[in-house]
């Protein structure tokens, strides 16, 4: 589909919404496993290293991070800043720029 | 003025507020446990920190927060695609039954969390 960049950054803003819905799961059964026990706490790391287990937390960051990234532009725009054409243009490029950045610094994170 | 019985205040513009408030909400948590855990954390290091009153309190507002902000934001993106004008009265049931499947699960998410928070 050929669709402006701003149509994008806003339908997957809306995308990486109801996946991160999901993912809250992910982050509440990791927050429970890292409570519980030393033992669970111990368990949830080594579980974490697996190679499959990185490949979903980077998953999950990776959808915080352009939810938020496209998020605060929202709140920017709702401020009444940049609410021209070219504004929205210069904040959803913004907006990937900031998001890939932050996501392959995530990656390094993780491995 | 446009009112529903799903939406979370009978208020869209209600519904708008609870959306940028928990955003900032959640903005603040995910910032500060990123903080946190790019500084390493032990078991003992990290149940301290769970164990503080105000760190339970800025947990469980931020678990509130997503679970308003989930549901308006699900709710939004329910009430664009499965209507009435889509697919008839198939949307309306589909669209209840996706409402109900998210109540439940988000209702999960809230005493899962608590849990989490006061259980251990
Ligand atoms: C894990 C937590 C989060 C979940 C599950 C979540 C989920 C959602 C969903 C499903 C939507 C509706 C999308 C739409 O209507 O197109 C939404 C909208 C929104 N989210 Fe989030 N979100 C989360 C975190 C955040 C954070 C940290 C921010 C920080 C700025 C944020 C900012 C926004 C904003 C401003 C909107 C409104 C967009 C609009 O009115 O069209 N969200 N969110």
């Amino acid at each position: 589909m050929r669709l402006p960049i701003t149509a994008w950054v806003s339908i997957s803003h809306r995308a990486s919404g109801v996946f991160l819905f999901v993912a809250t799961a992910v982050l509440l059964w990791a927050l429970d496993a890292s409570l519980r026990s030393p033992e669970s706490f111990a368990a949830l790391r080594e579980c974490l290293d697996t190679l499959w287990m990185k490949l979903v937390i980077w998953a999950v960051l990776a959808g915080l991070i352009y939810h938020t990234a496209a998020g605060v532009r929202h709140l920017i725009m709702d401020c009444g800043i940049g609410e021209s054409m070219p504004g929205g243009v210069l904040g959803a490029r913004l907006v990937i720029a900031v998001s890939v950045l932050l996501t392959v610094l995530a990656g390094v994170w993780i491995w | 003025m446009v009112t529903s019985v799903t939406n979370l205040g009978r208020s869209g513009l209600f519904d708008w507020v609870v959306q940028r408030v928990s955003a900032l909400v959640l903005l603040a948590y995910f910032a500060y446990i990123g903080c946190v855990l790019l500084g390493g954390v032990d078991y003992t290091g990290w149940r301290e920190l769970y164990a503080q009153t105000w760190m339970r309190v800025f947990s469980l507002g931020a678990l509130l927060s997503l679970v308003l902000h989930a549901w308006v934001g699900i709710w939004s993106v329910l009430t664009d695609y499965l209507t009435e004008r889509m697919m008839g009265t198939t949307g309306t049931v589909l669209r209840l039954l996706a409402q109900l499947l998210c109540g439940i699960v988000i209702f999960v998410y809230t005493v899962w969390g608590i849990q989490i928070l006061w259980g251990y």
